[in-house]
């Protein structure tokens, strides 16, 4: 009989390190959503918490469409909408769009509540001691509801670096979409697919063991 | 402004088949939420008392279903289980994949719920002549509800758009079958819009139910 000639090629050497450069481009991109997400958070939480009722009627609608409308669909809708408004953007500049503003609504949440941990006392004091107000914010609140919520926010941080695997529907090679790929040529689903989530686990486990080690250490 | 026109009626036209496919959204949603309730209940009861395998077994569900992408886990339990020959329907796919996720994020809201019970209230229903049996159901769990029921909530959401990736496995829910319609018509935007505001809406329901709800559950 004919030897027959088949499609699919083992696992090799080689595909490990086209695992590992996704990998590097899933940490890339949660990396640079998650730092500017956070900042822009920040802010928003700060508007949302010093603005009262101009900020709910304005910026918390804004912000909770975001936290309600599945991230794949806010993928999908970005990538297609922004050439109808003339921005040609690939797949990692609408992610990074995306799960930047995504980081932004889930993190205004969390650094209002930061906000609002800080007992009102405490801030008429520091006034009182001859603070102007962003000297109060700077080394009043950020410590102080800083360390209430820093639990949440490496949560929220953990989360969109886990929804990064998202991006791969706008076909941005990240490790899930990698992964797939060599499911594809390969036909050894298991391995590859234990070999991603295992680096997902790797990343996220021990700096979620941290954090709850943390909030611990500062409960007491 | 826009160098684009839309077209909105093909969406109009199978806004019946969006609606239908919303309330196969909302089915595996609540379906996987009532499974991963119970099973988070016994995961977090597991983790609570008892050692050995079993607590191992429970303790991996747990971090797996929090340290991994959610995606990833549909991608296994639609790609990587083919592995072994086990091939499970796209719906089967979404449920079990949601379900893993839902239960083992619940599990851990549980825990701390029951943590948050006072040893000494078993004790004294204990003392009181009620079986182990009585004492949880009577005393411990509807405690334990309190404080459990806004993380269930918001599970819930989360359950309702996580399901939205069952477009990714072929699924046919309402982002699948959004996906279907788009790819027919290519009115992407459109119809990624439309699917977008019958999520929110779908969101808000939850939400405001669950407040309604809260209003005479607890009332006391």
């Amino acid at each position: 009989m004919e030897p027959t000639v088949s499609f699919f090629s083992g696992f090799t050497l080689n595909d490990l390190w086209f695992l590992g450069e996704a990998a590097l481009r899933t940490m890339w991109i949660s990396a640079l959503s998650i730092t500017i997400g956070t900042v822009l958070g920040v802010l928003f939480g700060w508007v949302l918490y010093e603005g009262k009722w101009i900020a709910t009627l304005t910026v918390a609608p804004f912000l909770d469409i975001f936290r309600s409308v599945p991230l794949i669909i806010q993928l999908v809708l970005f990538y297609n909408f922004a050439p109808i408004v003339g921005l040609n953007l690939d797949p990692f500049a609408s992610g990074v769009v995306i799960l930047t503003i995504y980081t932004a609504a889930l993190v205004a949440n969390v650094a209002r509540g930061g906000m609002e941990a800080v007992p009102a006392p405490m801030r008429r004091a520091a006034r009182s001691l001859g603070m102007t107000y962003w000297q109060d914010l700077r080394h009043v609140v950020l410590p102080i509801g800083g360390r209430a919520v820093f639990p949440a926010w490496v949560g929220v941080a953990l989360g969109v670096m886990k929804d990064s695997a998202l991006v791969s529907v706008l076909g941005y090679v990240e490790l899930l979409k990698a992964s797939q790929i060599l499911i594809t040529r390969t036909q050894e689903p298991f391995l590859i697919l234990t070999l991603a989530g295992a680096f997902y686990f790797a990343l996220s486990y021990p700096i979620s063991r941290y954090a709850a080690t943390l909030e611990r250490k500062w409960a007491q | 402004m826009f160098d684009y026109n839309f077209h909105w009626r093909p969406v109009m036209r199978s806004l019946p088949d969006l609606i239908d496919a919303a309330f196969l959204t909302l089915q595996v949603a609540v379906l996987a939420m009532i499974l991963g309730i119970v099973i988070g209940l016994c995961l977090a009861l597991i983790r609570l008392h008892k050692t050995g395998p079993l607590l191992w077994l429970a303790s991996t569900w747990v971090e797996l279903a929090r340290n991994t992408p959610a995606l990833f886990q549909l991608f296994f339990f639609g790609f990587g289980l083919g592995a072994f020959g086990l091939h499970l329907s796209p719906y089967m796919i979404v449920l079990a994949g949601l379900t893993f996720n839902c239960a083992g994020y619940l599990a851990e809201n549980f825990r701390g719920g029951f943590q948050a019970v006072p040893d000494t209230q078993v004790r004294a229903a204990r003392s009181l002549g009620m079986t182990a049996w009585q004492t949880y159901t009577r005393i411990v769990i509807p405690q334990v509800f309190r404080i459990v029921y806004h993380p269930i909530t918001n599970q819930m959401v989360w359950a309702v758009l996580m399901s939205s990736l069952g477009m990714l496995v072929g699924f046919r829910e309402l982002s699948g079958e959004t996906q279907f319609f788009a790819s027919r018509t290519f009115r992407i935007f459109e119809y990624f819009t439309v699917t977008a505001v019958i999520y929110y809406v779908i969101v808000k329901i939850i939400l405001g139910a669950s407040r309604l709800l809260a209003m005479r559950l607890f009332r006391y």
